[in-house]
Protein backbone atom coordinates (compact mmCIF):
# COMPACT_ATOMS: atom_id res chain seq x y z
CA UNK A 1 0.00 0.00 0.00
CA UNK A 2 1.09 3.72 -0.94
CA UNK A 3 1.28 6.07 1.67
CA UNK A 4 -1.88 7.99 1.83
CA UNK A 5 -1.60 12.21 2.07
CA UNK A 6 -2.13 13.59 4.93
CA UNK A 7 -5.43 15.19 4.18
CA UNK A 8 -6.72 12.39 1.95
CA UNK A 9 -8.45 13.65 -1.21
CA UNK A 10 -11.20 12.01 -1.87
CA UNK A 11 -12.85 10.34 -4.79
CA UNK A 12 -16.00 11.34 -5.62
CA UNK A 13 -16.74 8.15 -7.21
CA UNK A 14 -16.01 6.49 -4.07
CA UNK A 15 -18.08 8.90 -1.78
CA UNK A 16 -20.96 8.52 -4.63
CA UNK A 17 -20.66 4.94 -4.41
CA UNK A 18 -20.69 5.29 -0.73
CA UNK A 19 -24.01 7.46 -0.52
CA UNK A 20 -25.72 5.28 -2.95
CA UNK A 21 -25.64 2.24 -0.28
CA UNK A 22 -26.20 4.34 2.26
CA UNK A 23 -29.38 5.30 0.40
CA UNK A 24 -30.49 2.08 -0.28
CA UNK A 25 -30.43 0.77 3.65
CA UNK A 26 -27.06 -1.04 3.06
CA UNK A 27 -24.75 -1.43 6.46
CA UNK A 28 -21.37 -0.28 6.40
CA UNK A 29 -18.78 -3.16 7.51
CA UNK A 30 -15.41 -2.12 9.03
CA UNK A 31 -13.48 -2.79 6.04
CA UNK A 32 -15.74 -1.40 3.46
CA UNK A 33 -14.27 2.25 1.64
CA UNK A 34 -15.96 5.24 4.02
CA UNK A 35 -15.37 8.96 3.85
CA UNK A 36 -13.11 9.75 6.72
CA UNK A 37 -15.62 12.27 8.12
CA UNK A 38 -17.93 8.69 8.90
CA UNK A 39 -14.66 7.20 10.38
CA UNK A 40 -14.27 10.24 12.37
CA UNK A 41 -17.76 10.86 13.17
CA UNK A 42 -18.35 7.49 14.29
CA UNK A 43 -15.36 7.00 16.58
CA UNK A 44 -16.60 10.21 18.38
CA UNK A 45 -19.81 9.52 18.94
CA UNK A 46 -19.06 5.30 19.77
CA UNK A 47 -16.52 6.32 22.04
CA UNK A 48 -18.40 9.12 23.62
CA UNK A 49 -21.57 6.26 24.06
CA UNK A 50 -18.64 4.12 25.21
CA UNK A 51 -17.28 5.97 28.06
CA UNK A 52 -20.80 7.07 29.18
CA UNK A 53 -21.75 3.41 29.76
CA UNK A 54 -18.46 2.95 31.58
CA UNK A 55 -18.97 6.04 33.44
CA UNK A 56 -21.95 5.40 34.06
CA UNK A 57 -21.11 2.39 36.99
CA UNK A 58 -20.41 4.91 39.33
CA UNK A 59 -23.38 6.33 40.39
CA UNK A 60 -25.22 3.68 40.81
CA UNK A 61 -21.88 1.76 42.22
CA UNK A 62 -22.43 4.23 44.68
CA UNK A 63 -25.54 2.42 46.59
CA UNK A 64 -24.39 -1.23 45.82
CA UNK A 65 -23.36 -1.08 49.66
CA UNK A 66 -26.66 0.10 50.93
CA UNK A 67 -29.68 -1.37 48.93
CA UNK A 68 -32.44 -1.99 50.87
CA UNK A 69 -33.03 -5.87 50.61
CA UNK A 70 -30.80 -8.52 48.91
CA UNK A 71 -33.58 -8.88 45.78
CA UNK A 72 -32.80 -5.19 45.39
CA UNK A 73 -28.70 -5.60 45.62
CA UNK A 74 -29.07 -8.19 43.09
CA UNK A 75 -30.28 -6.33 40.37
CA UNK A 76 -28.16 -3.48 40.87
CA UNK A 77 -25.18 -5.48 40.96
CA UNK A 78 -26.20 -6.99 37.78
CA UNK A 79 -27.59 -3.70 36.10
CA UNK A 80 -23.73 -2.08 36.71
CA UNK A 81 -22.18 -4.87 35.58
CA UNK A 82 -24.39 -5.06 32.23
CA UNK A 83 -23.09 -1.16 32.09
CA UNK A 84 -19.73 -2.27 32.25
CA UNK A 85 -20.42 -4.96 29.49
CA UNK A 86 -21.85 -2.16 27.10
CA UNK A 87 -19.21 -0.33 27.62
CA UNK A 88 -17.03 -3.23 26.40
CA UNK A 89 -20.05 -3.93 23.13
CA UNK A 90 -18.92 -0.14 21.67
CA UNK A 91 -15.40 0.07 22.84
CA UNK A 92 -14.62 -3.36 20.55
CA UNK A 93 -17.44 -1.43 18.10
CA UNK A 94 -14.74 1.28 18.04
CA UNK A 95 -11.82 -0.88 17.81
CA UNK A 96 -13.41 -1.97 14.17
CA UNK A 97 -12.63 1.58 12.94
CA UNK A 98 -9.30 1.33 13.26
CA UNK A 99 -8.70 2.88 17.08
CA UNK A 100 -6.93 1.04 19.76
CA UNK A 101 -9.44 0.69 22.81
CA UNK A 102 -6.24 1.25 25.54
CA UNK A 103 -6.11 4.71 23.46
CA UNK A 104 -9.63 5.77 24.29
CA UNK A 105 -9.15 4.84 27.92
CA UNK A 106 -6.25 6.79 28.24
CA UNK A 107 -8.47 9.84 27.05
CA UNK A 108 -11.07 9.31 29.67
CA UNK A 109 -8.81 8.62 32.14
CA UNK A 110 -7.07 12.05 31.43
CA UNK A 111 -10.61 13.96 31.40
CA UNK A 112 -10.07 14.54 27.38
CA UNK A 113 -12.65 12.06 26.67
CA UNK A 114 -16.68 13.18 26.87
CA UNK A 115 -19.31 11.61 28.40
CA UNK A 116 -22.82 11.88 28.75
CA UNK A 117 -23.70 14.99 31.30
CA UNK A 118 -26.09 12.86 32.84
CA UNK A 119 -23.73 11.47 34.97
CA UNK A 120 -22.17 14.36 36.37
CA UNK A 121 -24.95 14.51 38.82
CA UNK A 122 -24.49 12.90 42.28
CA UNK A 123 -27.26 10.10 43.57
CA UNK A 124 -28.33 11.54 46.87
CA UNK A 125 -30.73 8.69 47.75
CA UNK A 126 -31.98 5.44 47.27
CA UNK A 127 -35.15 6.77 45.45
CA UNK A 128 -32.14 7.89 42.69
CA UNK A 129 -31.32 4.40 41.88
CA UNK A 130 -34.80 4.09 40.83
CA UNK A 131 -35.20 7.15 38.63
CA UNK A 132 -32.25 6.63 36.91
CA UNK A 133 -33.34 2.93 35.85
CA UNK A 134 -36.87 4.41 35.03
CA UNK A 135 -35.95 8.15 33.37
CA UNK A 136 -31.67 7.99 32.71
CA UNK A 137 -32.27 3.81 30.83
CA UNK A 138 -35.80 4.76 29.54
CA UNK A 139 -34.03 8.23 27.50
CA UNK A 140 -31.10 5.62 26.36
CA UNK A 141 -33.61 2.69 25.43
CA UNK A 142 -35.39 5.44 23.11
CA UNK A 143 -32.12 6.55 21.79
CA UNK A 144 -30.45 3.64 20.89
CA UNK A 145 -33.06 1.36 19.69
CA UNK A 146 -33.13 4.18 16.67
CA UNK A 147 -29.09 3.52 16.45
CA UNK A 148 -29.51 -0.20 16.51
CA UNK A 149 -30.75 0.49 12.64
CA UNK A 150 -27.64 2.70 12.38
CA UNK A 151 -25.79 2.97 9.39
CA UNK A 152 -22.37 0.63 10.92
CA UNK A 153 -22.69 -2.45 11.11
CA UNK A 154 -20.70 -2.96 13.96
CA UNK A 155 -22.49 -0.23 15.88
CA UNK A 156 -25.69 -1.03 15.27
CA UNK A 157 -25.19 -4.67 16.51
CA UNK A 158 -24.01 -3.85 19.55
CA UNK A 159 -26.53 -1.49 19.95
CA UNK A 160 -29.12 -4.46 19.33
CA UNK A 161 -27.77 -6.51 22.43
CA UNK A 162 -27.57 -3.24 24.35
CA UNK A 163 -31.72 -2.95 23.91
CA UNK A 164 -32.03 -6.45 25.25
CA UNK A 165 -30.57 -5.85 28.22
CA UNK A 166 -31.71 -2.34 29.21
CA UNK A 167 -35.42 -3.05 29.55
CA UNK A 168 -34.76 -5.13 32.49
CA UNK A 169 -32.63 -1.46 33.57
CA UNK A 170 -35.83 0.27 32.77
CA UNK A 171 -38.10 -1.86 34.59
CA UNK A 172 -36.32 -2.82 37.63
CA UNK A 173 -36.13 1.00 37.98
CA UNK A 174 -39.71 1.76 37.59
CA UNK A 175 -40.59 -1.27 39.99
CA UNK A 176 -38.47 0.74 42.55
CA UNK A 177 -40.14 4.13 42.22
CA UNK A 178 -43.71 2.45 42.04
CA UNK A 179 -42.78 0.51 45.62
CA UNK A 180 -41.72 3.73 46.93
CA UNK A 181 -44.59 5.79 45.48
CA UNK A 182 -47.20 3.31 47.14
CA UNK A 183 -45.15 3.52 50.18
CA UNK A 184 -44.80 5.92 53.28
CA UNK A 185 -45.11 10.05 52.61
CA UNK A 186 -41.42 10.28 53.19
CA UNK A 187 -40.74 7.80 50.73
CA UNK A 188 -42.88 9.75 47.98
CA UNK A 189 -41.58 12.81 49.07
CA UNK A 190 -37.95 10.79 48.03
CA UNK A 191 -39.26 9.70 44.85
CA UNK A 192 -40.41 12.79 44.13
CA UNK A 193 -37.50 14.43 44.93
CA UNK A 194 -35.32 11.89 42.67
CA UNK A 195 -37.30 13.22 39.87
CA UNK A 196 -37.12 16.94 39.99
CA UNK A 197 -33.60 16.40 39.74
CA UNK A 198 -33.50 14.09 37.09
CA UNK A 199 -35.87 14.78 34.55
CA UNK A 200 -34.24 17.85 32.87
CA UNK A 201 -31.05 16.27 33.09
CA UNK A 202 -32.65 13.34 31.37
CA UNK A 203 -34.09 15.78 28.88
CA UNK A 204 -31.12 17.00 28.13
CA UNK A 205 -29.38 13.52 27.41
CA UNK A 206 -31.03 13.81 23.71
CA UNK A 207 -28.00 16.16 22.84
CA UNK A 208 -28.95 19.72 22.18
CA UNK A 209 -31.57 21.03 20.16
CA UNK A 210 -31.89 20.62 16.31
CA UNK A 211 -31.13 24.25 15.92
CA UNK A 212 -27.75 24.26 17.55
CA UNK A 213 -26.23 20.38 17.21
CA UNK A 214 -23.09 20.66 15.19
CA UNK A 215 -22.99 17.14 14.13
CA UNK A 216 -26.15 16.08 13.44
CA UNK A 217 -26.38 16.86 10.01
CA UNK A 218 -23.60 14.72 8.83
CA UNK A 219 -24.98 12.15 11.43
CA UNK A 220 -28.27 11.96 9.90
CA UNK A 221 -27.01 12.51 6.57
CA UNK A 222 -25.23 9.10 6.63
CA UNK A 223 -27.64 7.62 8.42
CA UNK A 224 -25.28 7.10 11.98
CA UNK A 225 -28.97 8.60 13.88
CA UNK A 226 -31.98 8.13 11.91
CA UNK A 227 -34.68 10.76 14.09
CA UNK A 228 -33.56 14.30 15.49
CA UNK A 229 -32.74 14.93 19.12
CA UNK A 230 -35.59 16.69 19.28
CA UNK A 231 -37.43 13.98 17.23
CA UNK A 232 -35.89 11.58 20.26
CA UNK A 233 -36.58 14.07 23.22
CA UNK A 234 -40.34 14.23 22.21
CA UNK A 235 -40.88 10.79 21.83
CA UNK A 236 -38.93 10.40 25.30
CA UNK A 237 -41.47 12.64 26.59
CA UNK A 238 -44.90 11.27 25.67
CA UNK A 239 -43.71 7.82 26.56
CA UNK A 240 -42.86 9.10 29.97
CA UNK A 241 -45.58 11.25 31.17
CA UNK A 242 -48.14 8.68 31.28
CA UNK A 243 -45.84 6.90 33.32
CA UNK A 244 -45.09 9.76 35.76
CA UNK A 245 -49.03 10.15 36.06
CA UNK A 246 -49.48 6.21 36.83
CA UNK A 247 -47.51 7.12 39.80
CA UNK A 248 -48.82 10.00 40.86
CA UNK A 249 -45.48 12.21 40.56
CA UNK A 250 -45.63 14.97 39.36
CA UNK A 251 -43.16 16.18 36.92
CA UNK A 252 -41.11 19.50 37.43
CA UNK A 253 -42.08 21.69 34.55
CA UNK A 254 -44.99 24.37 34.63
CA UNK A 255 -45.34 24.28 31.10
CA UNK A 256 -46.34 20.66 30.58
CA UNK A 257 -49.28 20.08 28.62
CA UNK A 258 -51.04 17.64 26.42
CA UNK A 259 -51.59 19.07 22.81
CA UNK A 260 -54.38 17.45 21.52
CA UNK A 261 -53.45 18.89 17.78
CA UNK A 262 -49.90 16.91 17.35
CA UNK A 263 -50.74 14.24 20.39
CA UNK A 264 -47.15 15.40 22.05
CA UNK A 265 -46.54 16.50 25.54
CA UNK A 266 -45.45 19.89 24.86
CA UNK A 267 -42.78 21.12 27.39
CA UNK A 268 -40.62 23.68 28.45
CA UNK A 269 -37.48 25.21 27.37
CA UNK A 270 -34.12 22.90 28.98
CA UNK A 271 -31.95 25.15 30.42
CA UNK A 272 -29.14 24.85 27.97
CA UNK A 273 -26.17 27.02 29.38
CA UNK A 274 -26.39 24.45 32.71
CA UNK A 275 -25.99 21.45 30.18
CA UNK A 276 -23.09 23.34 28.11
CA UNK A 277 -21.41 23.86 31.85
CA UNK A 278 -21.55 20.12 32.32
CA UNK A 279 -20.41 19.04 28.81
CA UNK A 280 -17.45 21.82 29.94
CA UNK A 281 -16.70 19.83 32.95
CA UNK A 282 -18.46 21.99 35.51
CA UNK A 283 -21.21 19.45 36.59
CA UNK A 284 -21.54 18.47 40.16
CA UNK A 285 -19.42 15.38 40.07
CA UNK A 286 -17.14 15.72 37.08
CA UNK A 287 -14.32 15.58 39.01
CA UNK A 288 -14.85 12.77 41.84
CA UNK A 289 -16.48 11.16 38.21
CA UNK A 290 -13.26 10.95 36.69
CA UNK A 291 -11.28 10.99 40.28
CA UNK A 292 -13.14 7.31 41.02
CA UNK A 293 -12.29 5.81 37.59
CA UNK A 294 -8.57 6.70 37.40
CA UNK A 295 -8.94 4.73 41.18
CA UNK A 296 -10.53 2.23 39.84
CA UNK A 297 -8.34 1.22 37.16
CA UNK A 298 -5.25 1.95 39.51
CA UNK A 299 -6.09 -0.49 42.00
CA UNK A 300 -6.86 -2.88 39.02
CA UNK A 301 -3.56 -2.70 37.47
CA UNK A 302 -2.13 -6.16 39.91
CA UNK A 303 -4.57 -7.95 38.43
CA UNK A 304 -3.72 -6.76 35.17
CA UNK A 305 -0.06 -7.30 36.09
CA UNK A 306 -0.99 -11.45 37.57
CA UNK A 307 -2.58 -12.06 34.32
CA UNK A 308 0.17 -10.47 32.29
CA UNK A 309 2.59 -12.58 34.49
CA UNK A 310 0.91 -15.95 34.25
CA UNK A 311 0.32 -15.93 30.52
CA UNK A 312 4.06 -14.78 29.80
CA UNK A 313 5.08 -17.78 32.09
CA UNK A 314 2.77 -20.24 30.42
CA UNK A 315 4.01 -19.07 26.85
CA UNK A 316 7.74 -19.67 28.53
CA UNK A 317 6.40 -23.56 29.36
CA UNK A 318 5.31 -23.84 25.98
CA UNK A 319 8.11 -22.54 24.36
CA UNK A 320 10.66 -25.05 26.43
CA UNK A 321 8.22 -27.43 26.01
CA UNK A 322 8.81 -27.21 22.05
CA UNK B 1 -0.78 5.20 36.19
CA UNK B 2 2.20 2.77 36.09
CA UNK B 3 4.18 1.57 33.25
CA UNK B 4 2.94 -1.86 34.11
CA UNK B 5 -0.39 -0.45 33.99
CA UNK B 6 -0.37 0.59 30.02
CA UNK B 7 1.65 -3.11 29.21
CA UNK B 8 -1.48 -4.46 30.49
CA UNK B 9 -3.79 -2.45 28.26
CA UNK B 10 -2.76 -3.57 25.20
CA UNK B 11 -3.60 -7.45 25.83
CA UNK B 12 -3.94 -8.74 22.36
CA UNK B 13 -7.90 -8.87 20.73
CA UNK B 14 -9.57 -11.86 20.30
CA UNK B 15 -12.99 -12.40 18.33
CA UNK B 16 -15.60 -14.22 20.03
CA UNK B 17 -18.20 -16.89 18.89
CA UNK B 18 -21.17 -17.98 20.52
CA UNK B 19 -23.18 -20.76 19.92
CA UNK B 20 -26.77 -20.14 21.19
CA UNK B 21 -27.57 -23.48 21.17
CA UNK B 22 -26.30 -27.33 20.50
CA UNK B 23 -26.61 -27.65 17.15
CA UNK B 24 -26.69 -24.35 16.17
CA UNK B 25 -24.05 -22.50 14.26
CA UNK B 26 -21.06 -20.62 15.82
CA UNK B 27 -22.01 -16.94 15.18
CA UNK B 28 -19.34 -13.60 15.46
CA UNK B 29 -20.34 -11.91 18.82
CA UNK B 30 -17.78 -9.41 19.20
CA UNK B 31 -14.16 -9.32 20.48
CA UNK B 32 -12.37 -8.83 23.93
CA UNK B 33 -8.65 -7.72 24.79
CA UNK B 34 -6.71 -10.45 27.40
CA UNK B 35 -3.48 -11.52 28.05
CA UNK B 36 -4.03 -15.32 27.14
CA UNK B 37 -6.30 -17.93 25.73
CA UNK B 38 -8.08 -18.70 28.98
CA UNK B 39 -8.59 -15.34 29.94
CA UNK B 40 -10.02 -14.54 26.90
CA UNK B 41 -13.01 -17.53 27.11
CA UNK B 42 -13.59 -16.26 30.70
CA UNK B 43 -13.87 -12.29 29.39
CA UNK B 44 -15.94 -13.60 26.44
CA UNK B 45 -18.65 -15.33 28.68
CA UNK B 46 -18.51 -12.46 31.56
CA UNK B 47 -18.77 -9.76 28.26
CA UNK B 48 -21.29 -11.86 25.75
CA UNK B 49 -22.96 -14.67 27.73
CA UNK B 50 -24.41 -13.29 31.16
CA UNK B 51 -27.96 -14.42 30.85
CA UNK B 52 -27.39 -18.00 28.71
CA UNK B 53 -26.92 -16.65 25.31
CA UNK B 54 -24.51 -19.26 24.57
CA UNK B 55 -23.53 -23.04 25.40
CA UNK B 56 -20.67 -22.81 23.65
CA UNK B 57 -17.91 -20.38 22.61
CA UNK B 58 -14.64 -19.95 20.89
CA UNK B 59 -11.88 -17.03 21.04
CA UNK B 60 -9.50 -16.37 17.78
CA UNK B 61 -6.26 -14.54 18.09
CA UNK B 62 -7.81 -11.39 15.90
CA UNK B 63 -4.71 -11.64 13.99
CA UNK B 64 -5.21 -15.44 12.79
CA UNK B 65 -8.16 -14.23 11.07
CA UNK B 66 -7.67 -14.05 7.27
CA UNK B 67 -10.91 -12.57 6.02
CA UNK B 68 -12.34 -11.35 2.41
CA UNK B 69 -11.68 -7.55 0.87
CA UNK B 70 -14.76 -6.16 0.09
CA UNK B 71 -13.28 -4.08 -2.81
CA UNK B 72 -12.58 -7.65 -4.33
CA UNK B 73 -15.73 -8.83 -3.45
CA UNK B 74 -17.37 -8.44 -7.07
CA UNK B 75 -14.37 -10.72 -8.44
CA UNK B 76 -14.43 -12.97 -5.60
CA UNK B 77 -17.24 -14.29 -5.27
CA UNK B 78 -18.43 -14.39 -9.01
CA UNK B 79 -17.74 -17.97 -9.91
CA UNK B 80 -20.54 -18.60 -7.51
CA UNK B 81 -22.91 -16.10 -9.03
CA UNK B 82 -23.29 -16.86 -12.19
CA UNK B 83 -24.47 -20.82 -12.39
CA UNK B 84 -27.89 -20.97 -11.87
CA UNK B 85 -28.06 -25.05 -12.95
CA UNK B 86 -26.13 -25.27 -9.00
CA UNK B 87 -30.03 -24.26 -8.33
CA UNK B 88 -32.89 -26.47 -8.08
CA UNK B 89 -35.18 -24.03 -9.67
CA UNK B 90 -32.92 -24.28 -12.71
CA UNK B 91 -34.37 -27.51 -13.68
CA UNK B 92 -37.51 -28.21 -15.20
CA UNK B 93 -39.67 -30.98 -13.65
CA UNK B 94 -42.66 -32.71 -15.39
CA UNK B 95 -46.25 -31.32 -14.59
CA UNK B 96 -47.67 -33.16 -11.61
CA UNK B 97 -44.85 -34.87 -10.26
CA UNK B 98 -43.61 -34.57 -6.67
CA UNK B 99 -39.91 -34.33 -6.75
CA UNK B 100 -39.53 -33.87 -2.87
Amino acid sequence: MEQKPAVPVEDPALVAAFEARIAAGESIEPKDWMPERYRKQLTRMMSQHAHSEVVGMLPEGNWITRAPSLRRKLSLIAKVQDEGGHGLYIYCGTETLGVDRHELVEQLLDGRAKYSSIFNYPTLSWADMGVIGWLVDGAAIVNQTVLAKASYGPYARAMIRICKEENFHKRQGYEICAVLARGTPAQREMVQDAVNRFWWPALAMFGPSDTNSPNSGELLKWRVKRKTNDELRQRFVNLTVPQAIALGITLPDPDLRYDEATGNWMFGEIDWAEFFEVIAGNGPCNRERLEARNKAHDDGAWVRAAANAYAEKQNAKSTAAA
Amino acid sequence: MSTNGLANDTWPLWEVFTQGAHGEPFEHAGSVHAADAELALQNARDVYARRGEAVNLWVVPSSAITASSPSDAGPFFDPGNDKAYRHPQFYVAPRGVRIF
